[in-house]
């Protein structure tokens, strides 16, 4: 079993149901004025499994809640909103994500991005990066320019 | 002397054994730095930028025809 980077393949029907609100939206003629949702960011284990399939948020094969880590991950700081440059558009938390004094209780590969605003805490997208082990120390993830090339959640 | 956060408590930098590394490839610049009491690490951090994210998705639409 293994990680796999990916956008959840759940993700991109709820968009078009209009399940995730990443910025806030103008009430239309059905809906009412949205404000946006929040977002989690939790780590999991190199052995867990996630994927493209992932739809939800799971505690199976997330760090263990120990050494201060805080089951179901560390908030997003969402303040910039969506937008769009060429054809593409996008969106990337406005700050770094961060755990202080964490000892994780395994290696770990994979950040699980997911809607805790919605029910079921449902899943975003799986980024991998190299295995990590913590001790005593801060894991810090900085999020990526956030443009039409780079941001860390595109659509092109 | 400088105060390291470690499994132990706070212990003087002088007592440990620092180490620091750094990965910089087409995903991720990653730099992490450890300290080792004999051969134990017993502080490890990490600091990950994430760089260029795979296009996850591609907007399409077909075409009637």
């Amino acid at each position: 079993m293994a990680n796999s980077p990916a956008m959840c393949t759940s993700f991109k029907q709820e968009l078009l149901n209009g399940s995730h609100a990443f910025g806030a939206q103008a009430a239309n003629g059905v809906r009412t004025v949205t404000t946006k949702d929040t977002f989690k960011g939790a780590l999991y284990l190199a052995t867990a499994s996630l994927g493209a399939a992932t739809t939800a948020y799971s505690a199976t094969g997330e760090l263990a809640a120990t050494g201060n880590y805080v089951a179901g991950g560390n908030a997003v700081t969402n303040a910039t909103a969506p937008t769009t440059g060429g054809t593409t558009g996008y969106w990337t938390p406005s700050a770094s994500i961060v755990w202080s004094n964490l000892t994780s209780s395994g290696s770990f590969d994979a950040m699980l991005l997911y809607n805790t605003a919605s029910t079921g805490s449902l899943a975003v997208a799986v980024f991998t990066f190299g295995a990590q082990s913590i001790t005593a120390g801060t894991f810090t993830l900085t999020m990526p320019t956030n443009d039409s090339t780079n941001a860390l959640i595109r659509i092109g | 002397m400088a105060l390291i956060t470690t499994i132990y408590g706070d212990m003087d930098d002088a007592l440990l054994v620092k180490t620091e590394g750094e990965i910089d490839n087409e995903d991720e610049r990653t730099r992490w730095v450890e300290y080792r009491l004999r051969d134990e690490v017993v502080h490890r951090s990490a600091h990950m930028t994430l760089k260029k994210m795979p296009v996850f998705a591609n907007g399409d639409i077909t075409l009637f025809g």
